[in-house]
C-alpha cells in the first residue's frame, strides 16, 4: 500500500489522506475487491482537487472554507444509538407506510428500521449488507454515474462511504409504498463526518418512490457528505424526495446523480430547510429518448444559513423534456444560491427544457445568487430559463386585506403559496400533504413572515 | 331621513405626493340607496374607490370619511372589509398558489368573527358558496383554482361580485365593474348586484359609461370632474350625459363658475 502524496498547495487535504490510510488498514479493502480501486481513485482525486474555493466558477457563491477548517473525524464505527423506535416518531414521514431504513451517524440501525418485504426479486436494504449479498449487481452501478472529475466531495465519498440505502427493483416490478432512508445525526463532536451512500436501481418498467431524510438530534458543526445514485432503466417511473433538515450548525454536501434510460419518468424534489451550509449537486443525464425529468425544490433559510442548489441537466438524446423549478424563501441574513445549467448535446434535437428559479427575500439582509445557464449544441430545441429575486407582491397583499384577511395572514398565505407551487408537484399524496404541513410549520416559525423586514 | 348614513364623505382632498387628485368630495349614502359616480378618465373615480377600500398609495390631505358613524380612514383595509366595506376591483389581481376556496373561506370567517358570528366549517361554507356561484353563473371548478389565475376577464369580474355575494357587505363599491364585460356577462353581474340589494345596504358604482346603469338603476348619479362632484341628480342625469357627453357638463359648469 502506497501512501498518496498531496501537493504542497493542498495541505488541507492531508488529514483526509491520513484518515484514509487508517480506514484502509482497518479493513476497507476487505469489502468486495472491486470496491477498493474506487476508493483509492476517490482519495487520489480528492487529493488532486482539494477543497473548492470561491475562485472555482461552480463555487463562486458558496464558501466551503469552514468545512475545510473542521477537524476531519469520519465516524467509522457504529455506536449504540440509544434511540428507541418511539423516538423516531418526532421525525418527518414517520407515519408513511412502507420500508424505513434508519442510519445513525451514517451506520445502519437495524433495530430502528422496519423490515422490508422482499418479494418478486425486489431488494431493499442497507448498502453495506447488500455489498456482501449482491456484490455483482452493485458493481455494475455503484460509482458509475457520479462524476468526481470536478467534485472533490463526491470523490471523498467514494473513498470513505460505508453505508446507506440500497433499492433494487427488477424489470416490471413496483414497490407500492415509499422506501425511506432516514439519516439521523446524533453527534455533538465538531468535525464528525459521515458519508452516506445510496444506490437506487430500477430496471425497465419498474416503479418506486424513494425518500431520503437528513436530520439532527444535536446541534454541532458536523459534516454530512452524501452521494445518491439513480440508475433507471427504460420506462421506469421513479419519484424521489430529499428532505434536508440538519441542525443549523451542520454542514451538508450531497450529490444526486441520475442516469435515465428511454421514456423514463423521473421526478426529484429537494426540500432544504436545515444546515448552516448546504449544497446539493444534482446531475441528471438523459441518456434515452422521450424522457420526462423534473427537478423541483424549495429552500427555506433563516439566520446565517446558506442553501445552494447546483445542477446540470445533460440532454444526450433527442425528444426529451426536462423541467427545473426551484423556489427560495430567505429570511434573516441567509443566502440562497442557485446554479442551473442545461446542456443540450448535438444529438438532442427536439429537446424541451425549462428552468426557473424564484427567490423571495423576507428581510433586507437576505440575499440570493442565481445563475441560469443554457449550453445548446442542437438547433431544433425549445429551451427557456428565468430567475427572479424579490419581495412579496404589495398588490396581492392589498387584495387579500381588502377581503378582510389581516396583514400577517395575508403575508403567510402568499409565502405559503410560494412554497406550495413546489410542494404541489410532489405526486405521492401522503408525502405531499406532510411536506406541505412541514414547510408551513417552518414558515410559521419565521418572525419575518409576520412582521416583514 | 333620520336614518344614519352608511357613508358620509366630507370635503375629501387626496392625492399622490404633490399631485392633487380629489379636491373636496362631498357625498352621503344612506341605507337602501344605489349611487353612481360617473366621470371622464382621470377625474379621480378610481382614486376615490381606492381610498374607500384603504389603499395606502394615496395621501388624504383634508376632509373625512365617516362610515356608520366611525372614522373609515383610520381603519386598516382588513378592518374596513370586516366592518362591511367591499371593493370590487377594476383589475382583480391574480394570486398564484392561493386556492380560491381557502382564501374566500378565510375572508368570510374573519368577517364573521369580527361580527361575533361563529365561523363556518368546510361543509357549511361549501353549501353557501354553491348557492352564490349559481347566482353569478360561475363554474364550480373555478373554486379549485388559485385566486383569479386562469380566469378570463369576464370571470374575474364575476368572481368579484361572487365574493361580494359571499361576504354580504353593507357598502359595496364597484370600480368599473362593467369594463371589459360583454353584454351577457354584464347582465349576469347586474343580476347579481341587484339580487344582493337590500334596504339595509348600499351600492356605489363607479363607471365611465351609462351602459351599466341600464341594468343596475341608480337612485342618484354624480358627475366627478377634476376631483370634484360637479353635478348630482337622478338616473336621468346619466342619460343626459350619455346624450350630450361630458364636455357639455364641463362647459356648463365652467360657464356657471
Amino acid at each position: 500500500m502506497t501512501a498518496i502524496q498531496s501537493t504542497p498547495s493542498a495541505k488541507q487535504t492531508d488529514p483526509y489522506l491520513k484518515a484514509f490510510e487508517r480506514f484502509e488498514q482497518a479493513g476497507a479493502s476487505a469489502q468486495p475487491s472491486w470496491l477498493f480501486p474506487l476508493r483509492k481513485a476517490g482519495i487520489a482525486r480528492f487529493a488532486e482537487l482539494g477543497f473548492p474555493t470561491l475562485k472555482h466558477e461552480n463555487w463562486r457563491f458558496t464558501n466551503v472554507a469552514p468545512i475545510a477548517k473542521l477537524p476531519f473525524k469520519p465516524v467509522l464505527d457504529a455506536t449504540a444509538s440509544g434511540l428507541t423506535r418511539d423516538a423516531l416518531a418526532q421525525f418527518p414521514f414517520a407515519k408513511l407506510p412502507g420500508t424505513r431504513l434508519v442510519f445513525v451517524n451514517g451506520h445502519f440501525a437495524a433495530e430502528l428500521s422496519t423490515a422490508p418485504a422482499q418479494q418478486n426479486g425486489i431488494k431493499v436494504g442497507n448498502l453495506a449488507a447488500a455489498l456482501k449479498t449482491d456484490s455483482a449487481l452493485i458493481e455494475k452501478h455503484l460509482g458509475r454515474y457520479v462524476r468526481t472529475e470536478d467534485n472533490a466531495f463526491a470523490a471523498l465519498n467514494n473513498a470513505f462511504f460505508q453505508d446507506g440505502g440500497f433499492v433494487y427493483v427488477p424489470a416490471g416490478q413496483t414497490i407500492e409504498e415509499p422506501v425511506q432512508f432516514l439519516f439521523i445525526n446524533t453527534s455533538k463532536d465538531a468535525g464528525a463526518t459521515t458519508h452516506p451512500r445510496n444506490l437506487i436501481i430500477a430496471e425497465r418498467d419498474a416503479k418506486a418512490t424513494v425518500i431520503e431524510s437528513y436530520v439532527s438530534l444535536a446541534s454541532a458543526p458536523t459534516f454530512t457528505n452524501a452521494v445518491t445514485e439513480f440508475a433507471l432503466g427504460d420506462n421506469a417511473v421513479v419519484e424521489h424526495c430529499k428532505f434536508q433538515d440538519e441542525s443549523i450548525e451542520a454542514f451538508h454536501i450531497a450529490a444526486l446523480q441520475s442516469h435515465l434510460g428511454h421514456k423514463v419518468n423521473f421526478s426529484s424534489h429537494s426540500i432544504a430547510t436545515g444546515a448552516k451550509l448546504s449544497r446539493n449537486n444534482l446531475r441528471t443525464t438523459l441518456d434515452g429518448e422521450r424522457i420526462e425529468a423534473i427537478l423541483n425544490g424549495v429552500y427555506l433559510t433563516n439566520g446565517d444559513q446558506l442553501a445552494d442548489h447546483y445542477m446540470i441537466v445533460d440532454h444526450a438524446k433527442p425528444n426529451c423534456a426536462s423541467h427545473e423549478y426551484f423556489n427560495g424563501i430567505l429570511a434573516g441574513k441567509s443566502k440562497g444560491v442557485f446554479h442551473g445549467r442545461i446542456l443540450v448535446r448535438p444529438d438532442a434535437q427536439k429537446t424541451d427544457a425549462k428552468q426557473t428559479n424564484k427567490n423571495l427575500l423576507l428581510s433586507d439582509d437576505a440575499t440570493a445568487d442565481t445563475k441560469p445557464q443554457l449550453e445548446i449544441y442542437a438547433d431544433d430545441v425549445k429551451c427557456t430559463h428565468g430567475a427572479t429575486i424579490g419581495q412579496l407582491n404589495d398588490e396581492s397583499i392589498y387584495y387579500l386585506r381588502s377581503r378582510g384577511i389581516g396583514l400577517e395572514t395575508a403575508r403567510r398565505m402568499l409565502i405559503h403559496a410560494f412554497a406550495g407551487e413546489i410542494i404541489d408537484r410532489v405526486k405521492h399524496d401522503a408525502l405531499r400533504e406532510e411536506l406541505d404541513v412541514l414547510v408551513w410549520d417552518r414558515l410559521e416559525q419565521l418572525e419575518s413572515v409576520a412582521v416583514g423586514k | 331621513m333620520s336614518q344614519q348614513p352608511i357613508l358620509a364623505i366630507q370635503n375629501l382632498h387626496a392625492g399622490v405626493e404633490e399631485k392633487k387628485i380629489l379636491k373636496g368630495i362631498n357625498l352621503v349614502i344612506r341605507p337602501g340607496e344605489v349611487h353612481a359616480i360617473m366621470g371622464p378618465n382621470g377625474s379621480g373615480k378610481s382614486t376615490l374607490a381606492a381610498i374607500l377600500a384603504g389603499r395606502d398609495a394615496y395621501d388624504v390631505t383634508a376632509g373625512e370619511v365617516i362610515y356608520e358613524g366611525k372614522d373609515l380612514l383610520a381603519m386598516d383595509p382588513e378592518v374596513r372589509a370586516r366592518e362591511g366595506v367591499f371593493l370590487a376591483f377594476q383589475y382583480p389581481v391574480e394570486i398564484p398558489g392561493v386556492n380560491s376556496t381557502y382564501f374566500l373561506r378565510a375572508a368570510l370567517n374573519e368577517c364573521r368573527k369580527h361580527k361575533g358570528q361563529p365561523e363556518l366549517d368546510a361543509m357549511e361554507f361549501l353549501t353557501l358558496v354553491k348557492e352564490k356561484m349559481k347566482l353569478l353563473e360561475l363554474k364550480e371548478d373555478l373554486l379549485k383554482r388559485a385566486v383569479n389565475v386562469g380566469f378570463s376577464g369576464g370571470e374575474k369580474k364575476r368572481n368579484e361580485i361572487f365574493q361580494m355575494a359571499v361576504l354580504e357587505p353593507k357598502l359595496a363599491v364597484l370600480d368599473e365593474t362593467d369594463s371589459g364585460l360583454d353584454i351577457d356577462a354584464l347582465k349576469i353581474v347586474s343580476h347579481g348586484v341587484n339580487t344582493l340589494k337590500s334596504p339595509t345596504n348600499a351600492t356605489l358604482m363607479i363607471t365611465h359609461y351609462q351602459r351599466l346603469l341600464d341594468y343596475i338603476v341608480p337612485d342618484f348619479v354624480h358627475v366627478l370632474w377634476d376631483g370634484r362632484i360637479v353635478k348630482s341628480g337622478g338616473k336621468e342625469l346619466a342619460l343626459e350625459l350619455e346624450e350630450k357627453g361630458y364636455d357639455w357638463l364641463i362647459k356648463h359648469d365652467a360657464a356657471k363658475a
